[in-house]
């Protein structure tokens, strides 16, 4: 019975959904369907990092940088190719990619894949390292694949970025893709896998001795993270039309970390309502970089005072939360001070 | 001749690099020794330091020596009260929480940087003492890059014998041993813990300045790089010990500048070396270079 009415709820959900971002695609200007966008990107960018980080329990900050290769495949690969030649007037571009144009939905998966294959690639090795050091190499991942894209010129066009990639993204692609994740996550925290997820998160020596194989479980929560990050990316791309490697530093994992934290580690539901919350706060909060005009007296813009206002919320969110943040009972040595 | 004058004049320049991350390791390594706790805003605290030392400089009538005493002592205090605000609230509950507060700590310092003083770069008013060029041999080199490492070894001296010979360095040993025994031992740790987080954010200023007279142009995200770099160094040398701080300072300024000075081709991927040789050393030997090895109790 339960579970029936559940069932109904997540259907009536989704056909509210739907109707709504219908509407919103008929009746709303460029910039208010550019955040919905961008909201739809940032649901599934917050739940593939809280697969990785909330719900195996490993910490990654690495996300710029699988977005990074997602945006670029997509960016490359979609480009006409007089366009490329357009863009790559420094060093033309390599051979076998001057005279590809794939539709978006092949390289939105090629995105994925790529990323996910440098995921399992850079995973393999680094995750067998804890909490504070796998944060600080994957960190070190994303900045040297920034790194890599500003240098390698013929590949990617270096710190020039690419220009006029077809905008593919609208409300169906990013809010269809924000749905699939969600679906999969949900799907995988119901199996066995996901419950597997959930051992490790909790004590590694505990699930190790239950017999599950923690090398194989944690490359493979990592490499679909990385795979939706990657899509992510993609979509970023599509939308944005414009990329370069400067757009993918670690304040774009920062902000998803932000969604993660407030919406709940492991939380699937309360990360989409908190990505979108972020997302449209994000321009909300605009106004307070920009020069404001109050009639009677003339306030001058202060550029970096949004960011101020969202990392003292990310701070006191924390403080305020400190239990239930991470869902562990308490007494475990998993603690500030050494044990 | 010419070639052994160039690689000496690389080899000054590679010291003096490795001089201010090792400054800079350290305050890294020391708060990590103590709490676990990687100071994400380590850098940013560096930051500040050179900022009030440019304002103090520019907007006061003191001497700039004295400017160079005070405006460290204050980055020191701002330290205690970043360990008070941020950290301090979320002692005893589970790292990755602190690691994100960390880490928003870092970018509200960023930012208010941004807001405070502005985006526009600024240039550090060099004191002309330090800033005169020398010849050794057939090398020109500037003055400061043969102060940078020998402060760097009399603040080195100092610390040790802090570490070693004091009472309250001894606290600090004990408790980076073992938190709660030392605890038990009538430490009182809040005073240790600000003690430690006032001398590592003391010497990231006193780094600031030397990096800003080396470097002289100042933008409120210049402690990112830096920062992050630093705490590799920490990382290469065996975090939580002082001396693997030094030496993983050393091994990553002279790599750095060799790698650019002899592998052109690669001078892009400079930032990159850094983060290789992090990867590099967490895969061979996690603890370090010259850190304790770390059993998994069960």
């Amino acid at each position: 019975m339960r579970e029936k009415s559940k069932t109904q709820i997540t259907l009536i959900i989704l056909v509210l959904t739907a109707l709504g971002l219908f509407l919103a695609n008929r009746y709303l200007d460029p910039y208010k369907i550019r955040i919905i966008n961008l909201s739809g990107i940032y649901v599934t960018l917050g739940l593939s990092m809280n697969l990785i980080n909330g719900m195996t329990g490993m910490f990654s900050l690495g996300h710029a940088g699988f977005m990074a290769i997602g945006a670029y495949t997509v960016g490359i690969l979609t480009m006409p190719v007089t366009m490329k030649e357009m863009n790559f007037f420094m060093q033309p571009i390599v051979p076998f990619l001057a005279n590809v144009e794939w539709g978006f939905l092949p390289a939105l998966f090629a995105a994925g894949l790529i990323a996910a294959f440098f995921g399992i690639l850079i995973g393999a090795p680094v995750l067998r390292l804890t909490d504070d050091y796998l944060a600080i190499a994957t960190l070190g991942f994303a900045e040297i694949i920034r790194v890599v894209f500003t240098n390698t010129q013929s590949l990617t066009n270096g710190a020039l970025g690419l220009k006029g990639i077809p905008n593919y993204t609208n409300i169906w692609w990013s809010w269809g893709v924000a749905l699939v994740t969600v679906w999969f996550i949900w799907f995988l925290m119901k199996g066995t896998y996901g419950k597997a997820f959930l051992a490790i998160r909790e004590d590694e020596i505990a699930a190790r001795s239950m017999g599950i194989n923690l090398f194989k479980h944690k490359v493979m929560s990592f490499a679909f993270g990385c795979f939706f990050a990657g899509v992510a990316g993609g979509l970023m791309a599509g939308m944005l039309g414009t990329i370069d490697p400067n757009m993918f530093r670690i304040t774009l994992t920062f902000n998803i970390l932000l969604i993660v934290v407030l919406g709940g580690l492991g939380q699937i539901g309360g990360t989409i309502i908190s990505a979108v919350i972020v997302t449209v706060m994000m321009e909300a909060l605009r106004f307070l970089d920009e020069a404001m005009d109050l009639g009677f007296v003339q306030i001058k813009g202060i550029p970096g005072m949004r960011m101020v206002v969202f990392s003292i919320i990310l701070i006191i969110v924390v403080i305020i939360r400190e239990k239930g943040l991470v869902r562990r009972p308490k007494g475990r040595e998993l603690t500030y001070a050494k044990n | 001749m010419g070639d052994v004058s160039i690689f000496l004049q690389h080899m000054t320049n590679g010291v003096s690099l490795g001089s201010l991350y090792a400054l800079i390791a350290i305050g890294y390594t020391m708060v990590y020794g103590i709490l676990r706790l990687i100071n994400f805003a380590h850098g940013d605290i560096f930051m500040l330091g050179v900022y009030l030392t440019y304002y103090g400089v520019t907007y006061t009538s003191l001497p700039w020596w004295l400017v160079f005493l005070l405006a460290p002592l204050l980055t020191g205090i701002i330290g205690i009260l970043l360990e008070r605000v941020a950290y301090k609230p979320l002692r005893g509950s589970a790292r990755i929480t602190i690691l994100i507060s960390a880490i928003g700590a870092s970018f509200l310092l960023q930012n208010l940087g941004i807001v405070i003083f502005g985006g526009r770069p600024r240039a550090f008013p060099v004191p002309q003492m330090l800033n005169h060029v020398v010849r050794v041999g057939g090398v020109s080199i500037n003055f400061v890059t043969f102060i940078i490492p020998a402060v760097t070894i009399l603040l080195l001296l100092g610390l040790t014998y802090f570490t070693t010979k004091t009472k309250t360095g001894l606290a600090m040993r004990a408790l980076s041993k073992d938190y709660e025994t030392a605890s038990l031992m009538g430490i009182d740790i809040n005073r240790i813990i600000s003690i430690t987080f006032f001398m590592g954010s003391f010497l990231a200023a006193i780094g600031g300045i030397l990096w800003g007279s080396r470097y002289p142009q100042l933008m409120p995200l210049m402690g990112s790089m830096p920062g992050l770099k630093s705490f590799i160094a920490a990382v290469v040398g065996g975090i939580g010990n002082i001396t693997g701080a030094v030496i993983g300072g050393f091994i990553l300024g002279l790599g750095e500048i060799m790698l650019v000075a002899f592998l052109p081709r690669l001078s892009g991927y400079r930032d990159a070396f850094a983060f290789v040789l992090l990867i590099i050393i967490l895969l061979v030997k996690p603890s370090g270079l010259m850190g304790d090895k770390v059993t998994e109790k069960v």
